[in-house]
């Protein structure tokens, strides 16, 4: 996220670099989806970008590419955060799950089901994202007040449901009988 | 985002050496202001040096009467933990009213003082707790460390290493909150010192940070909300944009001050 107010400059010589492909030469190890893998990377890489374009994971979304949005959530050893704020560089040797890593061998993430019985997708763009946003909570806190749960999705913008049926699906899941 | 050189730093004395050797280079810390500010284009560094490998740069610690930060940890580790809950709980709350849950994973206090951004939170509790910014150079108090819009003392080659807050005997922080960016629009910090009686604001002054010492004097006579009746601050100086024009934002640091002395007394 930024502020209003930047007054950054931008030397002059930059543009040789911009019309420079960074190489990729920075090889970085993590674990995915419980997986240990290896990928090479530019160092200008971002994490989402790997995931999509690299690994073929486009469960993870870009939308506004600048922190506002949450469409690019991923789960940064447990913890929510921004793909595309974070350089692929920066998760060597962590572990990081994405969408395509909650479901089991023949069922669905319970979470994923409940958005589902719930209604709570309707363009489904910011879907993967807010269920991510919903797992982080989740696993650190499983009986989630409406509030915490408001909170923990914050940083994920839906345009099309009003929030209503996501919060529900998400209370749902918590408050399921086991 | 222009092409740059990664450089992962794996201690304070080589990211020390990088800096003072490297063209236009900057530190990388969460990232969470830094990188969407490349990806706009509004900074351009040739080289980044990132400081989430060199070790002992996070963690909190009671030291004797001072609750210390290192500059790596996450607004969420100091919003949670309750070694500052217990020693300083409104810079507890502060952290979690910083951006949203992602942010705060990965943003940093080092981070957010280094980049003096005018309408972020932890200046404002530096400036209010006379914190102590220890760098890889030296200890600067927190009223010579913030200079001014995105500017502070800390040379190039100079890395904040951790922070120092003395414990106030109250303090609270009143944050009118942007509620698309989740900045400060306007936020005060009010801390009750042994010996003083601090105020500070971020998010308007078109300076930075900055604090209020007809408050702070009012204040010291009487420690309630009724002391600052009458007080206000004035336009000049206050930024302007979209979300608040001056005389709303200096009307706003009245109200808030007061809501945070209201709430230091709880």
């Amino acid at each position: 996220m930024t502020s209003d107010v930047q007054l950054a400059t931008r030397p002059a010589d930059v543009s040789a670099r911009d019309r420079v492909d960074a190489a990729k030469n920075l090889v970085v190890s993590f674990v995915l989806n419980g997986k240990p893998l290896s990928v090479a990377v530019a160092p200008t890489e971002l994490l989402a970008d790997t995931l999509r374009e690299g690994l073929g994971l486009t469960g993870t979304k870009v939308a506004c590419g600048t922190g506002d949005c949450g469409t690019c959530t991923a789960i940064l050893d447990g913890e929510a955060v921004r793909s595309c704020l974070m350089l692929t560089a920066m998760v060597a040797g962590k572990t990081v799950e994405t969408i395509e890593g909650l479901a089991g061998e023949s069922d669905i993430h319970p979470i994923q089901q409940a958005f589902i019985d719930t209604g709570a997708v309707q363009c489904g763009y910011c879907t993967p994202g807010m269920i991510l946003a919903a797992k982080a909570l989740l696993d650190e806190n499983p009986k989630p007040s409406a509030d915490d749960i408001k909170e923990a999705i914050s940083g994920n913008l839906c345009r099309c449901t009003g929030y209503t049926k996501i919060i529900e699906a998400i209370d749902k899941v918590a408050n399921a009988v086991a | 985002m222009y092409n740059f050189t990664y450089h992962r730093a794996s201690g304070l004395r080589q990211a020390t050496n990088l800096l003072g050797k490297l063209d236009e280079a900057k530190l990388l810390a969460g990232g969470q202001t830094l990188l969407p500010t490349m990806k706009q284009r509004l900074a351009a560094p040739a080289n980044l040096v990132d400081l989430n490998k060199v070790e002992g740069l996070s963690g909190i610690e009671l030291q004797g009467r001072a609750l210390v930060i290192g500059a790596m940890t996450r607004h969420a580790e100091v919003a949670s933990s309750p070694v500052v809950q217990q020693a300083i709980p409104a810079l507890a709350h502060l952290a979690g009213l910083i951006g949203d849950p992602a942010v705060r994973h990965m943003g940093t206090l080092g981070g957010s003082v280094a980049n003096n951004d005018p309408n972020a939170d932890y200046p404002a509790a530096c400036l209010a707790l006379a914190a102590t910014i220890i760098t890889t150079k030296r200890k600067l108090i927190a009223d010579e460390f913030f200079t001014g819009l995105f500017e502070t003392a800390l040379m190039p080659d100079e890395i904040v290493v951790k922070v120092s807050f003395p414990l106030p005997k109250k303090a609270a922080y009143e944050k009118f909150r942007n509620p698309a960016s989740r900045y400060a629009l306007v936020g005060v910090f009010v801390a009750k010192r042994p010996s003083e009686i601090r105020v500070a604001v971020t998010g308007a002054g078109t300076s930075g940070v900055f604090r209020v010492p007809a408050f702070e004097e009012a204040l010291k006579k009487r420690f309630s909300p009724k002391a600052l009746d009458g007080l206000g601050v004035p336009a000049d100086g206050m930024s302007s944009d979209i979300h608040g024009g001056a005389e709303y934002r200096a009307h706003l640091v009245g109200v808030m001050a007061k809501r945070a002395v209201a709430a230091a007394m709880e």
